[in-house]
């Protein structure tokens, strides 16, 4: 009998000699106690939280889980069906208002995650025979969404307009095309050059959706992500997004001004054959997508909370992913796999949690160290993050 | 262009990316024999699509393996 599972033997390789330096198993971490957005009892030590998606603190936000917990007496735990079956309560709808409202579009839809918002939009969009051009380094999920909707996929080096142009100028007459692009790239923390890149893409007929999982809240006038920034939001015919990062819940969407939107809720097969959110989730994320509307003063200090961690850190010797903070998010580049462990661990043993990414997630096979940064994190927290970062570099001999 | 045309310009293209300077014929694996990266892999078709103005998509890349397969695509590309 052939070992199905032989295929995984060099990972499996790779994680024993990991863990075979006596380091703390940084893929196994437990949070025992979350006390708030930026601090958790993790592995038995109080952690100032360093390595979550949650960019506007909503987690913990008394109106957020008041709604939640009013749902959850007035419709029960869960749906237990298909949204286009018995899984559409009225929760669901006013989610999707509170999308349409958030985003100015004409249409919203729901699924149960970020990745199924991916995977089921563009498998259904682009089909046999359709081409999709997108960055080399998008997200697995928008991978995985090529793959199953069999379009012929056209990978261009990350963020190269002139990469892009050409090879959507060599897609042959007539052939359906989308590009995709993320607003903003969540492993190194850089934007891309939306306003370029969406130009190009509609002056040769293709259809473009843009990935604002990592912008949505904070960054353009109105957070609406990368695109709104750059001033194109207009020309994007599809933008995805999550309720897993700044919403603080769990869920994804696509938001569209498309004519005939709404006919993805029939043939679109992760929407239709998977259970719908329970009723908490969207109300909870209703109540904090109206929310975001009105958040300006915690934009301005996620924005300060960024600028002073990249420079406090840069000053430190540290190589980042970015010269200057293009987001919430700052990577952080380590020499290899071990020594990267080392420091995620010597970190976490000063009381930082930060999420260690390493090859195949990471581009070009680096080891990173990434942060991402909370609208709830005070000037001192920043402070003193800097202040591990110094310890743990020098005891783990990177700077 | 015939493939003798075509065979050239892809052997000229194929050098930077021949890290252990392997002689290169029709039976060579781009994984097993140059061990090309995901990443090189990117790199080497982007050159490959621009010297003759074709796309070669990552569901055509799956069904080429060696250097040969390589050429006969691209000459089928160019019709």
């Amino acid at each position: 009998m052939t070992d199905l599972f032989s295929k995984f033997d060099d990972i499996i390789e790779m994680r024993r000699a990991l863990l075979a330096t006596g380091v703390e198993d940084p893929f196994n971490l437990v949070m025992e106690r979350v006390l708030s957005p930026t601090v958790a009892i993790c592995n038995g030590r109080e952690t100032i939280l360093l390595g979550t998606y949650n960019y506007m603190g909503m987690t913990f936000d008394p109106d957020v889980i008041a709604a939640g917990k009013e749902a959850l007496d007035l419709f029960g735990s869960g749906t237990t069906g298909s949204r286009v079956l018995n899984g559409t309560y009225v929760g669901h709808r006013e989610v999707e208002q509170a999308l349409k409202d958030f985003y100015a579009m004409e249409h919203a839809m729901v699924f149960s995650t970020g990745y199924q918002a991916n995977l089921g939009i563009i498998s259904t969009i682009a089909g046999k025979g359709d081409y999709i051009v997108l960055d080399i380094d998008s997200h697995a999920s928008i991978w995985d969404g090529c793959k199953l909707g069999d379009a012929e996929v056209v990978p261009f080096r990350h963020n190269d307009i002139e990469a892009m142009e050409k090879r959507l100028k060599r897609i042959p007459e007539g052939a359906g095309k989308l590009v995709i692009l993320e607003g903003v790239y969540s492993m190194m923390g850089d934007i891309a050059p939306l306003r370029e890149m969406v130009g190009i893409a509609k002056a040769n007929g293709a259809m473009v959706l843009v990935d604002e999982a990592h912008s949505m809240g904070f960054i353009g006038p109105n957070g609406r992500g990368v695109a709104e920034d750059q001033g194109v939001l207009d020309q994007v015919d599809f933008v995805i997004g999550t309720f897993s990062k700044s919403v603080g819940t769990v869920g994804g969407f696509c938001v569209s001004n498309h004519p005939k939107f709404e006919v993805l809720r029939l043939v679109c097969r992760p929407y239709v054959f998977t259970a719908s959110l329970p009723p908490s989730v969207v109300a909870t994320a209703a109540t904090s997508i109206r929310k975001l509307m009105h958040v300006h003063n915690k934009r301005q200090h996620l924005w300060e909370n960024s600028r002073k961690l990249h420079a406090g850190i840069m000053a430190l010797g540290f190589t980042l992913g970015t010269a200057t903070p293009q987001s919430a998010i700052i990577a952080v580049i380590m020499p290899d796999l071990e020594r990267g462990a080392t420091m995620w661990e010597a970190l976490l043993h000063e009381g930082l949690y930060v999420n260690l990414a390493r090859p195949p997630a990471t581009p070009a096979n680096m080891t990173l160290l990434r942060c991402s940064l909370c609208a709830e994190h005070t000037a001192d927290q920043v402070e003193r993050i800097i202040g591990i970062f110094e310890r743990a570099g020098k005891s783990a001999g990177i700077i | 262009m015939d493939r003798p045309d075509i065979d050239a310009s892809t052997r000229a293209l194929i050098e930077p990316f021949n890290k252990k300077s392997l002689e290169i014929t029709d039976s060579t694996s781009f994984t097993d024999d140059l061990e090309f990266d995901s990443l090189t892999v990117m790199d080497f078709v982007a050159a490959i699509e621009d010297e003759f103005d074709i796309i070669i998509s990552m569901n055509q890349q799956a069904e080429i393996e060696t250097y040969g397969q390589l050429v006969d695509a691209v000459v089928k590309l160019l019709g």
